[in-house]
């Protein structure tokens, strides 16, 4: 039980970081992306200090030959720039755009922001089991 | 900039980036909020429970937060309707397409010096800055 535990931990403080830095409030991530009009930087310093934390703290983590509770770490062994990835990047951008919510703060407000939370999510949700489902048949 | 919370947003940036390298520590996993929850979704049955509670803290997280200063609970949405679906389902496409999102590239891929997550994250801020203006064009903002 020590590997979920520590995941929800994990999630707890990914939650509670959202939340400290207003990221869960579609109004501030417009008013960031708003940068001709009434344009507010702090989600610059979002991912700064984050940024920041994780380059020191995955050297020093990543010195070790195994995590506390799992045989291995996985990270991404990818280098190349192809067109899924862009284009992914490229549409998701655009949603991130319209709605001022990423899957982070829509998955951290579903418990408290209301109904378009919800809406958000649950659409996001059955838009990746949808997509996934496809790639599994292809 | 009346709005502008530098030390509330570097602080929360911190927590976030502390929440990824503890993942990395005890899981050794990116922590990806598309990625895990895409896995928690569809993988194999071994490899979901520690998805799902890292799911459930997200969660709770903003509860806890709430405690203290109810008003980081208080959020509107300036886009509702149809347009909010069509993002829902841009963000899930996108995110699954690209492999990632703004924790998954932005936060641990760029922290890694990964040049997929650079692109990436280059390409969702000038997609996400252009549709802010074109919206704002349109009135909708």
């Amino acid at each position: 039980m020590k590997l979920p535990l520590s995941t929800f931990i994990s999630g707890l403080l990914f939650g509670g970081g959202l939340t400290v830095s207003q990221m869960v409030k579609p109004s501030k991530v417009i008013s960031f992306l708003d940068i001709t009009g009434n344009w507010d930087p702090s989600l610059a310093f979002v991912m700064g200090g984050a940024l920041v934390v994780t380059f020191i703290g995955y050297r020093l983590v990543l010195k070790g030959e195994t995590p506390l509770f799992e045989d291995r770490f996985r990270l991404p062994t990818r280098k190349d720039i192809d067109a899924p990835l862009i284009a992914g990047a490229a549409l998701f951008g655009i949603g991130w755009g319209l709605a001022g919510l990423c899957p982070g703060p829509a998955l951290a407000s579903v418990s408290f922001a209301g109904t378009n939370a919800l809406i958000f999510t649950a659409t996001m949700i059955l838009t990746i089991m949808a997509y996934r489902l496809m790639r599994a048949r292809s | 900039m009346e709005n502008f919370t530098p030390i509330s947003a570097a602080l929360g940036g911190a927590m976030i980036g502390l929440s990824a390298v503890w993942l990395m520590a005890s899981a050794g996993r990116i922590a990806g909020i598309s990625g895990i929850l895409g896995g928690a979704l569809k993988a194999p049955k071994t490899d979901k429970l520690w998805r799902w509670t890292f799911l459930l803290g997200l969660g709770l997280g903003p509860l806890l937060v709430g405690l203290f200063k109810p008003s980081t609970l208080q959020v509107s949405f300036p886009t509702t309707g149809p347009l909010l679906i069509v993002a829902a389902v841009l963000v899930g496409i996108g995110t699954q397409l690209g492999n990632g999102c703004t924790s998954g590239h932005g936060v641990c891929g760029n922290a890694r010096l990964s040049i997929r997550s650079l692109i990436a994250t280059l390409t969702f801020m000038v997609t996400g800055v252009l549709t802010v203006f074109i919206l704002r064009l349109a009135g909708g903002l």
